[in-house]
């Protein structure tokens, strides 16, 4: 009998605030992991294909998948056309679609008057960071719970999975307390601290790796290799793909997080663009054009990403809401 | 033995920081809700007291918090299905054989999920602009409105529920539709033959096929939209007359803003009560349907 993932969780899932869940997996599930991403292509290619049978007019689906993808992409472009309107061209009724004149103005007088660049900064570095340390982390575990034997292995895992049911908003006063004894208030190691190591990703690596053959790593042991040697040259490169996904969730998680750096962090300088931003808009609530042209800044690389890598992405997700 | 300590080695630094930075401090938060930590504390850790329940009772007794947890009812009740609908509806289009593009359009329903929600809340606090915003604008179009949906108590909700479908519509839609691509095509063959609709289709075999999946994904979904808090943060900071105040965003203002520590770790227990006895109604339902 199958177990699921008690619950989403807003810290070690993807960034979006709707957790994981479990697609109907066949009987090969375990094995099938591995080779997760390949059958997300496959199938894709197969959906792509428009079928010739004659089932009647597509046209009504079509329609609405169009509709449909308005609803999902026009806040997104219009923002972007007001981020590029001159000051004021926004508030008129009706309302602009299109900037009459085009002008980066409002891109301009974002970083001349504001520390726009300062907290994309901060924010890069922060999501960087957060990124190749939980990565590190999450890999190394996710490897040790799947694949190699100690004592006590499957109770330690299954009481990491039952905390995935505690929301993460529970620890964070203690954790402010903490921090504030440690002296983290109001640094960069602060903001990081709570994504160091997530069971989320601990848990997504573990899936994966237990499809790594152990004749492979028990060969490795005849010839002699450390359990670290094994771990670099056979465990990392069959990760690798899962890596990829890890730190992609990572990235977006950090740059998107709000409430922890909103917490932690009291100096405007260190401030985070999530946080810079939903002060900004407090203090520019009537200046459309130029909160367009921050919201593009901070989005910017956040879409950039998620289209490089969305296949890694989207393998992951299917991936992760799988339970073995 | 040798590889144990490997093992060890390998999982100490992941166990390590998980200790000291989520269970330690949920450990504490259990003591710190039975005290009155506030800003006397934060200041002398003499003046903390223990206070047995009376956060808890305070809480009871307090009618902003009713309102809190009645507002994030109203969010999850109205976002819930309708997420879950519109994400279906996604799902089921995308899955279509007639359908064209599905790969731009899988990728454009899915972008919004990506997005920082604090500059999508804001991008959607100028589309629901009373004046100038896009959608009052559609709405005068078809003879409606204007709706004054942030600054009207009734309306904010609903407009915080609109902004959170679009954002997350596209993350059940992923999961529907890898439930929807493992449905033999044999089932639909030989409904066809018995001479099935495609309404009948849908009912009979694409529903049941998928109920396991939508159960949990609802339940999934209920329990993040329980922890609802950024939206109102930066689209109405909890008003207007605390319409919009939750569950989270209560904690925030007593534990953050008036320094009330001990209560505020009370407001989150009360969430993660509500959340645990969810996720004892998904393991005793997706216990029993494993079991048919």
């Amino acid at each position: 009998m199958r177990r699921r993932l008690p619950s989403p969780f807003r810290r070690f899932a993807p960034p979006s605030s709707v957790g994981s869940a479990l697609p109907p997996a066949g009987p090969e599930q375990r094995g099938a992991l591995f080779t997760r991403r390949s059958q997300w292509e496959r199938e894709g290619a197969r959906s792509a294909q428009p079928s010739g049978k004659g089932e009647g007019d597509g046209l009504p689906i079509n329609a609405a998948l169009w509709l449909l993808g308005l609803f999902a992409v026009a806040p997104l472009l219009w923002m972007l056309s007001v981020s590029l309107m001159q000051p004021g061209e926004a508030a008129h009724f009706p309302p602009p679609l299109l900037p009459h004149h085009p002008t980066l103005q409002n891109y301009v007088t974002l970083f001349a008057t504001t520390d726009m660049a300062r907290f994309f900064l901060n924010s890069l570095l922060l999501a960087t960071l957060a990124t190749f340390i939980s990565t590190a982390f999450n890999v190394m575990a996710g490897y040790a719970f799947a694949k190699l034997a100690f004592r006590g292995r499957d109770m330690l895992f299954r009481w990491l999975l039952a905390a995935l049911v505690i929301p993460a908003q529970v620890a964070m006063i203690p954790l402010f307390l903490l921090c504030k004894e440690l002296g983290l208030v109001n640094s960069y190691a602060g903001v990081l601290v709570p994504s160091i190591a997530t069971v989320f990703g601990i848990f997504l690596v573990r899936q994966y790796a237990l499809a790594i053959p152990d004749e492979l790593l028990e060969a490795a042991r005849i010839d002699g290799a450390s359990e670290w040697r094994i771990f670099r040259s056979i465990a990392l490169p069959a990760l690798t793909p899962m890596l990829v996904t890890l730190a992609t969730f990572a990235f977006l998680a950090s740059w998107s997080d709000f409430l922890w750096p909103l917490i932690i962090l009291n100096d405007t300088d260190m401030q985070t663009l999530p946080v810079a931003l939903a002060n900004l808009s407090r203090e520019h609530v009537q200046d459309f054009e130029l909160m367009m042209a921050g919201a593009v800044v901070t989005l910017a690389p956040v879409l950039l990403l998620f289209l490089a890598l969305q296949r890694y992405y989207l393998s992951g997700l299917l991936a992760g809401s799988v339970k073995g | 033995m040798n590889r144990q300590r490997a093992a060890w080695g390998f999982v100490a630094p992941a166990l390590v920081a998980l200790g000291l930075f989520f269970f330690l401090p949920i450990a504490a938060a259990l003591v710190l809700s039975f005290t009155d930590f506030d800003i006397y504390a934060l200041a002398d850790l003499h003046n903390l007291r223990f206070v047995g329940l009376d956060n808890y009772l305070t809480l009871l007794r307090t009618p902003l918090f009713w309102k809190a947890l009645g507002n994030t009812i109203e969010f999850v009740v109205l976002g819930v299905p309708l997420s879950i609908a519109t994400s279906l509806g996604a799902a089921l289009l995308i899955n279509s054989k007639l359908a064209r593009f599905k790969g731009l359009f899988r990728t454009i329903f899915f972008a919004p999920v990506v997005t920082t929600l604090v500059a999508v809340a804001v991008i959607w606090r100028y589309l629901f602009n009373t004046q100038f915003g896009l959608i009052n604008w559609l709405l005068g179009l078809v003879g409606l409105g204007p709706v004054d949906w942030l600054g009207d108590p009734h309306w904010a909700m609903p407009a915080i529920v609109v902004f959170a479908v679009w954002k997350n519509f596209g993350y059940n839609m992923i999961i529907l539709l890898a439930g929807l691509q493992a449905i033999p095509d044999d089932l639909y063959e030989a409904a066809r033959i018995d001479g099935a609709g495609r309404l009948a289709q849908f009912r009979h075999v694409t529903l049941p096929a998928l109920g396991p999946v939508l159960l949990l994904v609802s339940i999934l979904t209920m329990a993040a939209y329980f922890q609802l808090f950024a939206e109102p943060y930066v689209m109405t900071q909890g008003g207007p007359v605390q319409s919009t105040t939750s569950i989270i965003y209560l904690m925030f203002v007593q534990g953050f803003q008036f320094w009330n520590l001990g209560y505020a770790t009370a407001v989150a227990f009360v969430l993660f009560a509500i959340l645990f006895a969810l996720t004892l109604v998904q393991l005793r339902v997706s216990r029993r349907w494993s079991e048919r």
